[in-house]
């Protein structure tokens, strides 16, 4: 028994074109199966109960009533955990359903099966559960207090960064110091958590899933249901959107616990409320910096002190706070610095992975400082940040000196040049104008304001993570003409990835016929669609299974026709050293298939010194930088953002369209935590869990985004390219909120802005 | 209860609907048709937009029972036979479909724009979509798609 999933298409194109992606066709007509949308014959419905309170000790639990409830098929708590009851990303701290203490608002407690998915809500709600409520830990300064309940066995302290780079003691002429918070951002991928576990009648479960890694899925899962490995087996099903929030396990484990209980394929399928608490958020948090320069304007030190609140369990912590340690100078050259990152355990909602993975977090701030370094400097601020600029050959905070393209100069001087939008019209239309069609405003007391940013991150894993992704390709004849299969583990969460493996095999073996496979365990690990990577690291992998494919067809070109050096691969064609083709490709292969497997690993990075946090730590590094030029009613305090512009370097466009659209929407999503986003947390409850109460930017929010694509060539990964999803969520806000202090005069240290922080 | 209408041009009956259920939920769980997303179910995203009488509704906020005896046109019925219409079209070769999950309430709103003005101009786009959520594109290529849908069906 099998869903139906997405059709494997062929596609054409190569590295560099623009490409229509092979999906979308199934996506416009509607015929595309996401993980939301798959089902079975004979299928239950899963639902979850879930803790009321962020904290509080589990007193009992009865569920005879839910039992007793019509259709319901099972119901289930912690003792029906059959492997160890805890998991996690790095550190395996979160239990799959809670047994003594609940930690958050929201935590899953226990589960049901029905045959209606509204038979299992009822029932769910039948299911008493009594707690003994504690007081919860809220604030993470006050989680840091020697005082403070211990959430967990080691503290709540789940990672402190220290960075000692340079003087410690070096004193500047010219000193500005800030503090800055973030709120928490939600990930917000439309497509909810949502999969079909089916049990295989033999102890086993097979699961259909949309998730960015499937085998850290698989991992955890085989760890939690007391199976091994082979016995979890894991199919991509169709992703809507991920942004970082597909990377913990949510619902996995839930339905295949209920499948393997009830003998029954389970689907679970959240609420967008449900949503809300069943995967991580964006940390927020508070930052305090000091920037020492010189009279001329050169940094001579920066302190700083980073505290992200995590939440209840450690999900992705301990490496977003890396992050937002080694990036917390942005791409500026400083000889001295002293970072302190600190993220701590809380009763709040989880945090973990968003786009841009703490390096968004620290960008509002060191922007807001280089603003302020300026005005105390009386310098501009775009040409204080040119002076200062990572190069080539610049050591970062972290003491690694960067190689290949730093273009940080030139992304500030592009955005810088490019021509300005118009001023705000006289009687313009009033989607226009900040209050939009609300007709707040027909001008009155708009101001206009520019501002500038600019930020980096590392692309792919760090700290010496083993990173590495498995690609199988597969060259043989079908209807008379040459076909290759790529497969991968790769996850297309939206980015294109497909579209890519496709590309790239086209390029390699000249084919134009490439069908990428359906994303499964079958075929080794890709590591996840996060860190920007999967273009670099799986796109390395399928180039390497190509190349090793290529030197089959030759050799075999060679034993075949005899003939001695010089032979290629070329449209299809095997060609002669002098270019005349010798015989096509398809009668060259008749029956034979030829199947290789490769795993690409890019070059290793180093674990942080403990004391000092310095070490060749990342891989590769990305950068951008943004202008904005928004209007705010300096009277309502209502912004309205007039344009965005950007420029960043790609290394090489393997799809510039695609590139295009990671520009775009990773700018939506800066804006979104800027000026509307935020998840509202009292007293460890999320009081917006809705797309009612949550606001997302719609397209009356967007302005246009201005683009220069630079592609300057890494000479290390393959093509030259660097991964480009996140930079344009890193820098768009922080310039936004630029242009909101130019326009209104005020200092403005908190995101996302409201209109009480710009007129009270 | 059964739920007779139209669907896509087709007379159906959705059997042993439950009074509480949506016009989404009947369509894909009853009918089969999973082509109308459900992103928030409150009226908030339109990802599963559809025609309901001939008028764009969010069918996550109809109820399924409102359906009987109408006429019902969901983004599956858009194209005629195996092609795309113009307007998917212009989503696949504009790049305005990324995870794709908006993708079908959005090719349906842009359908009935076009329908009710065939030249939008640029303010009349965003008002037209502005019930639309889109998390991965930013709408710049959805807006590129609408413009190149309404050039072709002028041209
Ligand atoms: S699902 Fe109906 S509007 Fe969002
Ligand atoms: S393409 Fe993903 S939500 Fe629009």
């Amino acid at each position: 028994m099998k869903p139906r999933l997405a059709e494997e298409t062929t596609s054409g194109g190569r590295v560099g074109d623009r490409v229509r992606r092979p999906d979308a066709v199934q996506k416009v007509r509607g015929d595309f199966p996401y993980s939301s949308d798959l089902q079975v014959d004979g299928m239950l419905w899963g639902a979850t109960v879930r803790s009321p309170h962020p904290y509080a000790r589990i007193e009992s639990i009865d569920t005879k009533a839910a039992k007793a409830a019509p259709g319901v098929k099972a119901v289930l708590t912690f003792e029906d955990v059959a492997g160890e009851n805890a998991y996690g990303l790095e550190i395996a701290d979160q239990p799959v359903l809670a047994s003594d203490v609940v930690r958050y608002w929201g935590e899953a407690v226990a589960l049901v099966a029905a045959e209606h998915p509204e038979q299992a809500r009822r029932a769910a709600d039948k299911v008493k559960v009594e707690y003994a409520v504690l007081k919860p830990v809220t604030d993470p300064e006050q989680a840091l207090l020697p005082k403070a309940p211990k959430l967990h066995p080691g503290g709540n302290v789940t990672r402190h960064i220290k960075i000692r780079h340079g003087d410690q003691n070096a004193t500047a002429e010219v000193v500005v110091t800030g503090d800055y918070e973030i709120g928490m951002q939600d990930q917000a991928p439309l497509g909810p958590e949502s999969g079909l576990a089916i049990p295989d009648g033999e102890g086993g479960v097979d699961l259909y899933i949309a998730t960015q890694w499937l085998h850290i899925d698989q991992k955890q899962l085989a760890h939690v249901l007391g199976l091994e490995p082979h016995e979890v087996r894991l199919t991509m099903a169709g992703i809507g959107g991920a942004f970082g929030a597909r990377e913990d396990l949510s619902m996995q484990a839930h339905a295949c616990m209920l499948a393997l209980k009830t003998g029954r394929p389970v689907k679970i399928s959240y609420s967008r409320p449900e949503s809300f608490v069943g995967h991580v958020h964006r940390h927020p948090g508070k930052l305090h910096y000091e920037h020492g320069a010189t009279k001329d304007g050169k940094l001579v030190y920066v302190k700083a002190r980073i505290v992200l609140d995590g939440g209840a369990y450690a999900s992705s912590s301990t490496a977003v706070i890396a992050n937002a340690s080694c990036f917390a100078v942005g791409p500026y050259q400083c000889p001295n610095a002293t970072i302190d990152g600190i993220v701590a355990y809380t009763n709040n909602p989880p945090c973990g992975a968003m786009r841009g993975f703490g390096s968004v977090q620290n960008c509002y701030a060191h922007e807001a400082q280089m603003d302020k370094l300026a005005a105390a400097l009386t310098m501009d601020p775009v040409a204080l940040r040119r002076h200062n600029s990572l190069e080539t050959g610049s050591a970062l905070i972290t003491g690694q000196v960067i190689d290949g393209p730093v273009p940080v100069a030139e992304l500030l001087r592009l955005v810088h040049e490019r021509p300005l939008p118009a001023p705000a019209a006289k009687n313009a239309d009033l989607t226009a104008m900040p209050g939009g069609v609300s007709n707040t405003t027909h001008g009155e007391s708009v101001k206009r304001g520019i501002g500038y940013a600019a930020g980096f991150k590392n692309i792919g894993y760090s700290e010496g993570f083993n990173d590495f992704s498995t690609a199988r390709v597969r060259l043989s004849v079908v209807d008379g003409k040459p076909r290759v299969e790529v497969h991968t583990a790769g996850a297309e969460v939206g980015q294109g990835l497909v579209t890519i493996q496709a590309q790239i095999a086209g390029t390699e073996l000249g084919v134009r016929d490439v069908m990428v496979l359906t994303a499964d365990t079958e075929v080794g690990s890709a590591g996840s669609s996060s860190a920007s990577r999967q273009t670099y690291i799986t796109g390395g992998a399928v180039k390497a299974a190509c190349e090793a494919v290529r030197e089959r067809v030759v050799a075999l070109a060679q034993s075949e026709l005899k003939s001695g050096e010089g032979l290629r691969l070329e449209d299809e064609n095997i060609v002669g050293a002098d270019g005349n083709v010798l015989v096509a490709l398809a009668t060259l292969l008749g029956e034979e298939v030829i199947d290789e497997l490769r795993v690409f690993r890019p070059r290793k990075t180093s674990p942080l010194d403990p004391d000092t946090g310095q070490a060749n730590a990342h891989m590769q590094f990305a950068f951008a930088a943004h202008r904005a030029v928004v209007d705010v009613d300096t009277e309502l305090g209502l912004v309205k953002v007039v344009e965005l512009a950007t420029a960043q370097d790609v290394g090489k466009a393997i799809n510039p369209q695609a590139v295009e659209g990671q520009l775009e929407g990773g700018a939506a999503q800066g804006l979104g935590l800027a000026v509307m986003e935020e998840i509202q947390v009292q007293d460890g409850v999320i009081k917006n869990p809705s797309f009612t109460d949550y606001l997302l930017p719609t397209i009356l929010d967007m302005p246009p985004v201005r683009m220069d694509i630079l592609e300057l060539g890494d000479p290390n990964s393959p093509y030259g390219l660097k991964g480009v999803g996140e930079p344009p969520t890193i820098s768009s806000g922080p310039a936004i909120l630029a242009a909101i202090r130019a326009a209104t005069g005020r200092p403005v240290t908190r995101v996302p802005v409201r209109p009480h922080d710009l007129v009270l | 209860m059964n739920v007779s209408c139209t669907v896509n041009g087709r007379a159906q009956v959705a059997e042993g609907v439950w009074e509480g259920e949506s016009l989404l939920y009947m369509l894909r769980e009853h009918l089969g048709l999973y082509g109308s997303k459900n992103a928030c179910e409150q009226g908030e995203c339109g990802s599963c937009s559809v025609y309901l009488g001939g008028t764009l509704v969010c069918a996550c906020l109809v109820l399924a029972g409102q359906a009987q005896g109408k006429e019902i046109i969901t983004v599956e019925g858009l194209a005629r036979g195996h092609g795309l219409h113009a307007v998917q079209d212009a989503f696949v070769e504009a790049g305005a479909v990324q995870c794709g999950f908006c993708t079908p309430g959005l090719v349906v709103a842009t359908h009935d724009l076009l329908q009710r003005i065939p030249s939008p101009s640029d303010a009349q786009i965003r008002e037209a979509l502005a019930g639309n959520i889109c998390r991965c594109t930013g709408y710049a290529k959805i807006i590129d798609a609408v413009n190149l849908a309404a050039g072709r069906s002028r041209s």
